[in-house]
């Protein structure tokens, strides 16, 4: 079944002066789907983000929301949306509720259906004890929460998470993850960013890896891990000698020394890896399923962004 | 579109304002009490050290005691501060420490509406506090007439053209500590040179010129004075035609400002 296309852009291009932060891309987000932007630091996520939720002039190109042209249709499309940005701006003059109410009123909610609604939403992010709260006091991961039910407030269609669970612990991570699963259930479509690879697999149907404001590739985790990196990577622990052992035994593999470490991306199938290691015996050896992080490490590189 | 021309762009905004001013409205009444406090004592404090101490040495100024005629400035002076602080420095908070206007245009309600609905609240600052001053004086002795009933309305006037002064300045400014700059060059020697504490008769006729045409306060002090001592002259429409025509224009220029500031 052909699945209605939610939102699209065709050679999308933003310059800030002479930076390009995203440099003519095209992509395609289907309704109900859960897509992630993954990248560095500077590789353009925020910028994209910020074009789709239309408070970001487009310098070249188009981007369409259901059907909508951005840069006609601020009002409709923004309330299509709802936003749970990076940065924290929840109103701190306001208690938790207060914050969801004086938000449902931005959006022409009546007052009563907006009380109803943010009881509704204080309970689904298990809030509901810190009603009267002023919002300074919450701890982070009730602030992250906050902001998703505060997203949730005008029911949108399009959901958009900038690095939801940055700065949080395991605990408060996995809460919130398992919030945004219980809106993908509702088929909610959510748009999200994030450094964190676990998350971008745990969460997404599709990815789009960017690096320097273009699409480095894009597509299903899965199919990415086993396309770049096969199902399994072995790790040893460095020595000259089992370099050579390794390049003798993998001619064509990948071979990346990373720090102390060799890791060995085979492209072998399950147990291929195991076997060598049974006949050779290297130090702190051990293969693991390899994961989207090589992937990302893989096509972005390793160096340190800074200043982009 | 020139550059200059784009800063005097009329912008469009809808009854979507009203909802950013309800929001500042809102916190407010959380802590209205202590909101009215200054408003209260501060002038009480002028008029009693400069009404009546420093009153007693000066004669009376158009047949009136010095305390008649620096009451009326007072309530001008609290329009300008009230609509001033709220526009810089409250708002300057909101829009960079608490990013509540990255909250709000996330919403359907779009930049321009958000700096129109904080001007209006600053002037509606205006109109509050310098209210609470009108009390005040017709305590320390200015008649109670029906013109002051004229005077509640204009600080909302006079509080728009300060609150849109005070947001081209929030525009512009790299951080908090630079308002330093418009406070000490700007504010503070209008606040001293604008017929508060002494007739601009007192000045060379160049600098009272010069404070007719470029201090907005003198304007605001001279109608108010009128309205208060039941001294209607010609010359008030004047000024009441000034703060008419450049409120208009600074209100578009603050909001053309932002929008550079913020939409990026």
């Amino acid at each position: 079944m052909e699945r209605e296309v939610l939102v699209k852009a065709e050679n999308l291009s933003k310059k800030f002066g002479d930076l390009v932060a995203v440099d003519s891309i095209n992509f395609e987000i289907l309704k109900g789907e859960s897509f992630g932007f993954l990248g560095p630091n500077g590789a353009g996520k925020t910028t994209i983000m910020r074009m789709i939720q239309n408070v970001s002039p487009l310098t070249s190109g188009k981007l369409t929301l259901a059907g909508m042209d951005v840069t006609e249709r601020n009002r409709e499309i923004k309330a299509l949306i709802g936003v749970a940005p990076q940065d924290d701006n929840l109103d701190p003059d306001f208690t938790v509720f207060q914050n969801l109410t004086v938000y449902a009123r931005y959006y022409d909610i009546p007052k009563e259906k907006a009380k109803a609604k943010a009881e509704e939403l204080l309970k689904f992010m298990q809030l509901e004890k810190k009603r009267d709260t002023i919002i300074t006091t919450l701890s982070g991961g009730m602030r992250r929460r906050l902001i998703l039910a505060r997203a949730l407030m005008n029911e949108p269609q399009i959901l958009i998470l900038d690095e939801p669970t940055t700065g949080l612990d395991p605990q408060a991570r996995h809460l919130i993850w398992t919030k945004i699963r219980n809106l993908q259930k509702q088929k909610v479509t959510v748009i999200l960013t994030t450094h964190y690879m676990d998350e971008a697999a745990q969460l997404c149907d599709r990815i789009m890896i960017m690096d320097y404001g273009k699409i480095i590739e894009k597509g299903k985790p899965a199919d990415m891990v086993k396309k770049h990196v096969g199902e399994e990577v072995l790790e040893v622990l460095f020595s000259e000698e089992a370099m050579t052992c390794l390049k003798q035994n993998f001619p064509d593999a990948r071979i990346d020394v990373v720090g102390d470490k060799i890791q060995v991306f085979a492209h072998k199938p399950r147990g291929v890896l195991a076997k060598v290691l049974e006949e050779a015996s290297f130090k702190g050896a051990l293969i693991r399923n390899s994961n989207l992080e090589d992937v990302f490490l893989k096509l972005a590189g390793r160096s340190l962004r800074n200043g982009r | 579109m020139s550059r200059i021309g784009a800063l005097f762009r009329v912008p469009k905004i809808s009854y979507r304002v009203w909802k950013v001013w309800m929001r500042n409205k809102d916190v407010f009444m959380k802590t209205y009490k202590t909101n009215f406090l200054p408003s209260l004592l501060e002038p009480i404090l002028y008029l009693v050290a400069l009404g009546f101490g420093l009153g007693g040495f000066v004669d009376a100024i158009d047949g009136k005691p010095y305390i008649q005629f620096i009451a009326p400035a007072l309530v001008a002076v609290s329009m300008m501060f009230s609509a001033y602080y709220e526009c810089t420095f409250a708002s300057f908070v909101r829009m960079y420490f608490q990013k509540t206007f990255d909250a709000i245009i996330a919403t359907p309600i779009t930049i321009e509406e958000v700096i129109t609905g904080e001007i209006l609240w600053g002037a509606t600052k205006s109109l509050i506090n310098s209210s609470i001053v009108l009390g005040v004086i017709t305590v320390f002795g200015v008649p109670a007439t029906p013109l002051l009933l004229l005077i509640p309305p204009l600080a909302f006037l006079v509080g728009l053209l300060f609150a849109s002064i005070a947001m081209c300045f929030t525009a512009l400014v790299p951080n908090i500590d630079s308002f330093s700059y418009p406070n000490f060059l700007f504010i503070t020697p209008m606040f001293l040179l604008s017929g508060t504490f002494f007739p601009l008769t007192q000045m060379p006729q160049i600098l009272q010129t010069a404070a007719q045409l470029l201090l907005p306060l003198s304007n605001a002090v001279a109608v108010t004075r009128a309205l208060a001592l039941s001294n209607i002259q010609p010359s008030i429409f004047l000024n009441l035609a000034w703060i008419l025509i450049v409120t208009p224009v600074l209100f578009i220029l603050a909001i053309n400002l932002m929008k550079k500031r913020l939409i990026k």
